[in-house]
């Protein structure tokens, strides 16, 4: 909660004017009933015309003001609202911006954009209301209240007793209520499964003839929904009658006091007019409040899920740059492991494995057998659960994430682009790059005649580089790491989507690259990494094998039988793979 | 999207363009809530009771105020408060039962509504589910159906309550005076006027907020899919600044959306007390000035009613505003949900469909067209003879039409012109679901679906026992790697199994497979995320399943169907080679360039 007041800091003065506006405009309001009194008790009795016209004009001033007022509690509470929810939403995506991946995967990339957009947007309702609304409820009741006690304290006190059973009643309903609409909306979201899961089965489910199964079974969970839904309807229908009731009975009770004074001339018939007015004020700010609670509610519950992300804590940030030691072994692996969850299986298991500066390094395995975990290791991405990853004598979590990156280019699996043109992509790698250095790297990737496809370095790039193939994206991933000139270009299977002659075209321009960066070359095809100084074999996180192409074929079953599974392949390429 | 894989994308949403007539939808709606008319009638009636009720404890109550101002304090004043009591119990009670018919009936149709959609989407023939957006039908069956339900029902009824409201308070007023009444019935429009002209003015800038939201939400699903490359190329802050830059101009957008529609409620409140000050003006008046030509005759205790109508004259108002866009909306969900509960193209049968016999798995197209898009010829003239127990392979570049053969012998689709015979008879002479069960089908695309292992396993065959379980998995070789999951075939996979590995996923499905030994078999196969090891553990397993079964398989690696016993080359729909690998190999045509090429 101090928090909240953190981030409305800046809004303070909205933050303090639009309630003292709204409560402004309460305080004209609650003179209404006031002025009606001295009507009934001076105006009429007096016949004088002119004073109940002046008091006319009295009421219509007051509107005018409570309306002015209005706005400019309306405009403040807003400009507060909007305010805070944009420094909200700048946090909330810087922050995921600089939250580490296993951070990141522990809560999962959709909801995230959740919280970004439709939490914020209730958090920005719930403050904007409570900023106008929210208020303005308590003043007209503490209000009334007070008013009646200025009238006559006997009256008050029943105010008092009406608010203390009011405000149970609606706490009570309203909080009871909470938690069966939280049961339904999980029901609800089971049925949104079912419905989602039918329609991407549907082939399989009519395959297998399993229809009238999952429309009993959607029927079950239908029916589930429907009796959580119903038993939160019943009490939600309950809250306006009873408030109703309650004030009513109050009301009477009130004027049947209110008689009695005047029969003893201790009160005016004008004052208890004036009472009734203010109870029947209470009433219609009651129900307001009510409604209100739900998107305060609402709002608390974003407001949570935002501060879980906000307050995340990173594993030891590293503020200081660390000095490399130039000479020591350029990539270290000692005794590492990797598990992406507390509770889950290693994905990598006791690695070791020493990378020198200028070697091309071959790694090889099944799906899931660790490499891309391998890779991002390297990259810093992640930290390893046991052992220690070295780069140039020091651990990866002792550099800043930004010298990491200045050493490491990486064309991902899952090649990347963004929306813009093709120079904005390829300048990711070095935002000073010239045109003749990107088409330098563009030569060497092998993708001219993407280009020219395309029309050249402005060519539009599409959300997810949706308008260019798979194989297309491959290779301007790979020009964009080149771009950079890394001092460790990994590649992770980026040569998938490649047809076997610009897989090795590619390869050759690598080698023949000026700045010689060290190669890291993941693949599933033993064709595209044979030619490494030495290879690694990963099989279900374990290091399995590991020498030349030579070696590996004599002592690693596992890369023999790799070799084997694709011999077909290669034998069909003729003489492309020998 | 299946309907991707599957070779065929819809041209937009037919049925959105179709602008069904609302009081087509309103007669379709009252349709379905007929069985409901009696408890509809009855919650109106309570709605009725309900405002007469509320209306009426003013009166007493102003009652019981003149009485006191002419110095009453008998039993008279009592009877009186007592009156207003039990007109307020009378008004909630009703109101309290109207709220309970409506939730029943609320929540009856919903479920109907659900269910009746549900099971029609196990009825519609693949045509309908592939060409609409997954993502539309659900939110038709879930979010729509919801907003009908409740915008429709709740929004008439609270239509109706401030309707009858309204006219009971004009009632009321007018039997109490007449020039009173007038001033508040004349004035009290300026604040519709008002509300309209806001709303009319605030719906650009909604637009334009709602235009740089979802620019805003583009970039954050961009970057947050891709966090990974954003990282490695260190380039969080840029991003950020990109961000930053729409969210100010989101911030000016949303504050001018946020504040002009915030006056709504101000405004009518003013007009609202305008006409306050001058129904108490002319009362109080009135109220001296005795039975004058023009105010008429007015006590105390009705002037102290007539101010707290005026209050509440408007809120009826301002909610009928509300429900009027309410249900707008309502009806335009109901048209899409009834769109689907409505739609009569179900999957075809014969009147009287045979059961379909043992079979031996002979299959054959006779002279088979078919296209999806009737315009756009595919499939012609196809001619295929397949005998008992052999192993088909269909090759042929993307979109060649291999998957739809597989469309049209499952009946997913059925054919345009030409037959398809199973052990020489028609297939449409037989049941549905049992030409279906004829068939094993492992599609590219596997589907799991959200619980254990176990269940997912037999979904193929439901009763079978622990031990044909692990058979089937030995046999498929998933037992191995479902042995090493945290709690084996107990193992809770979420939706579409997203903790398994593609080929993990494949071999649960094959293990389905060997659990119900269908006679027949269609395999799509694996994909190129396969790594060739475990796509040789897959193929054996497929090899297992096979055994002396009539087997089609699509293939996508030309090396692993060279034992086929027929090839089938496809090329735009058409079948332009057939043979063995040697003899295809031999022709030296279309087949022999893929495989080279491969």
């Amino acid at each position: 909660m101090r928090e909240l007041f953190k981030y409305l800091k800046d809004y303070k003065k909205e933050c303090i004017l639009s309630p003292a506006f709204k409560a402004l405009e309460a305080g004209f309001e609650l003179l209404v009933p006031l002025v009606i009194a001295r009507m009934i008790d001076k105006g009429i009795p007096d016949q004088d015309g002119s004073f109940i016209i002046r008091c006319g004009f009295f009421l219509a001033i007051l509107a005018f003001v409570g309306f002015a007022c209005a706005i400019l509690a309306q405009y403040f509470a807003a400009k507060a609202a909007v305010g805070l929810s944009t420094n909200l939403r700048h946090d909330l995506f810087s922050k995921l911006m600089h939250l580490s991946f296993s951070k990141i995967d522990e809560v999962g990339s959709s909801t995230m954009i959740t919280r970004l957009t439709s939490d914020v947007n209730s958090v920005q309702a719930g403050v904007n209301m409570i900023l106008r609304l929210f208020l303005r409820s308590p003043y007209i009741v503490i209000g009334a209240t007070i008013m009646a006690f200025l009238i006559d304290t006997r009256s008050a006190l029943l105010f008092v007793l009406l608010i203390f059973v009011l405000a149970l009643i609606v706490a009570v309903l309203a909080y009871s209520n909470i938690s069966l609409l939280l049961i339904a909306q999980q029901k609800l979201d089971k049925i949104t499964e079912a419905i989602r899961e039918n329609l991407s089965g549907t082939r399989v489910i009519r395959a297998f003839c399993r229809q009238e199964e999952q429309t009993g079974s959607f029927q079950d969970k239908n029916h589930a929904l429907f009796l959580a839904q119903k038993k939160a309807g019943v009490r939600t229908a309950l809250l306006n009658p009873i408030t109703y009731i309650v004030i009513n009975l109050f009301i009477v009770q009130l004027i049947r006091i209110g008689a009695i004074q005047v029969g003893n001339g201790t009160l005016t018939a004008g004052s208890v007019v004036a009472l009734y007015n203010y109870m029947s004020q209470i009433l219609l700010e009651l129900v307001k409040f009510a409604n209100l609670l739900i998107t305060v509610n609402k709002a608390f519950s974003g407001w949570k899920r935002i501060t879980d992300i906000l307050h995340m804590k990173e594993t030891g940030t590293v503020t200081e740059e660390a000095v490399p030691d130039p000479a020591a072994d350029l990539i270290v692996f000692d005794h590492v492991s990797l598990k992406y969850h507390e509770d889950a299986d290693e994905v990598l298991s006791d690695i070791d494995l020493v990378i020198k500066e200028g070697e091309t390094v071959g790694i090889i395995g099944g799906t899931g057998a660790g490499k891309t975990s391998l890779a991002h290791l390297i990259a810093g991405f992640y930290r390893p659960t046991a052992g220690q990853v070295r780069i140039l004598g020091r651990e990866t979590k002792e550099y800043k994430p930004e010298q990491l990156t200045d050493m490491i280019g990486i064309a991902m699996q899952k090649p990347v682009l963004f929306q813009g043109t093709i120079a904005d992509n390829l300048k990711w790698g070095r935002e000073e790059a010239k045109d003749p250095e990107l088409m330098e790297a563009v030569r060497m990737a092998c993708c001219e005649n993407v280009l020219e496809e395309h029309g050249g370095l402005q060519a539009v790039v599409n959300q997810g580089g949706r308008n260019y193939s798979g194989g297309q994206r491959q290779r301007l991933c790979i020009a964009r790491a080149l771009v950079k000139k890394p001092k460790v270009l990994i590649l992770d299977d980026s040569f998938s989507a490649l047809d076997y002659m610009t897989d090795r075209k590619l390869r050759s321009n690598l080698s023949t690259l000026s700045e010689r960066p060290t190669i890291i070359m993941i693949s599933q095809r033993t064709v595209s990494i044979q030619d490494c100084d030495h290879i690694i074999v990963l099989d279900d996180g374990r290091m399995v094998g590991h020498g030349t192409h030579e070696e590996l074929l004599q002592t690693c079953d596992v890369y023999a039988e790799i070799y084997r599974s694709q011999g077909s392949m290669s034998e069909t390429e003729g003489g492309v793979a020998s | 999207m299946s309907g991707n894989l599957f070779g065929y994308m819809p041209h937009g949403n037919i049925h959105e363009d179709k602008k069904i007539a609302k009081t087509t939808v309103i007669r379709r709606v009252l349709r379905q809530e007929k069985r409901y008319l009696p408890l509809i009638i009855l919650s109106l009636l309570l709605a009725v009771s309900s405002v007469v009720f509320t209306l009426l404890v003013p009166i007493r109550i102003g009652n019981a105020i003149d009485l006191i101002t002419e110095g009453v304090f008998d039993r008279a004043l009592v009877n009186r408060l007592v009156f207003a009591a039990l007109f307020a119990l009378l008004a909630a009670l009703s109101q309290y039962g109207m709220n309970l018919i409506n939730n029943h009936v609320v929540y009856h149709t919903v479920r109907e509504i659900r269910n009746t959609a549900f099971s029609r989407l196990q009825r519609f023939p693949l045509s309908y589910i592939d060409s609409h957006p997954q993502g539309d039908l659900v939110s038709r069956l879930t979010a729509d159906t919801e907003q009908f339900a409740d915008g429709l029902l709740m929004g008439f009824t609270q239509l109706f309550t401030g309707i009858v409201t309204i006219i009971g308070t004009l009632l009321f007023m007018f039997s109490m005076n007449v020039s009173i009444a007038l001033i508040v019935v004349l004035l009290t429009p300026l604040s519709l006027f008002v509300a309209r002209y806001i709303a009319g003015h605030t719906y650009d800038m909604f637009r334009l907020q709602s235009m740089e939201r979802g620019e805003q939400v583009a970039l954050v699903d961009e970057m947050m899919t891709n966090e990974k490359t954003v990282k490695a190329y260190g380039k969080e802050e840029d991003v950020i600044r990109r961000f930053d830059e729409i969210n100010t101009r989101l911030q000016s957008s949303s504050l001018r959306a946020l504040f002009f529609s915030s006056l709504t409620n101000p405004s009518t409140r003013f007009v609202n007390n305008i006409v306050y000050a001058l129904v108490a003006c002319v009362g109080a008046i009135a109220v001296f000035s005795g039975n004058s030509a023009i105010f008429g005759a007015l006590s105390i205790g009705v002037l102290s009613a007539f101010l707290s109508y005026a209050n509440q004259y408007m809120k009826p108002f301002n909610e009928i505003t509300s429900v009027v866009t309410e249900l707008q909306n309502a009806i335009v969900c109901a048209a899409r949900v009834f769109e689907v509960i409505d739609d009569q193209t179900f999957e075809t049968e014969t009147d009287e469909p045979a059961k379909l016999p043992a079979i031996e798995g002979a299959v054959e197209l006779k002279d088979v067209d078919f296209s999806y898009d009737k315009t756009k010829e595919l499939i012609r003239h196809l001619n295929v003879s397949v005998r008992p127990g052999m192993k088909v392979a269909i090759v042929g570049p993307t979109g060649c039409g291999k998957t739809t053969l597989i469309n049209l012998l499952m009946r997913f689709y059925e054919t345009d012109a030409g037959k398809i015979l199973l052990d020489g008879q028609e297939t449409d002479r037989f049941r549905l679901n049992d030409v279906r069960s004829a068939y094993g089908m492992v599609l590219q695309d596997t589907w799991l679906f959200a619980g254990t292992i176990r269940e997912n396993i037999l979904f193929g065959k439901p009763d079978a026992t622990d031990e044909e379980i692990r058979a089937a998995a030995m046999e498929s070789h998933a037992h191995s790697f479902i042995r090493r999951l945290p709690n084996g075939y107990d193992t809770y996979i979420g939706e579409d199994g997203e903790m398994l590995s593609q080929g993990q996923k494949q071999l649960l499905c094959i293990t389905r497979l060997m659990l119900n030994k269908p006679p027949m078999l269609i395999l799509d196969e694996a994909t190129s995320s396969i790594d060739t090891r475990t796509e040789m553990r897959i193929q054996s397993a497929f090899h297992a399943l096979m055994e002396g079964k009539t087997t089609f398989i699509v293939a996508h690696r030309l090396s692993t169907i060279r034992d086929a016993d027929l090839i089938l080359v496809m090329r735009d729909g058409s079948i332009i080679e057939q043979g063995t690998h040697e003899t295809l190999m031999e022709q030296n045509g279309f087949y022999a360039q893929l495989y080279r090429s491969a």
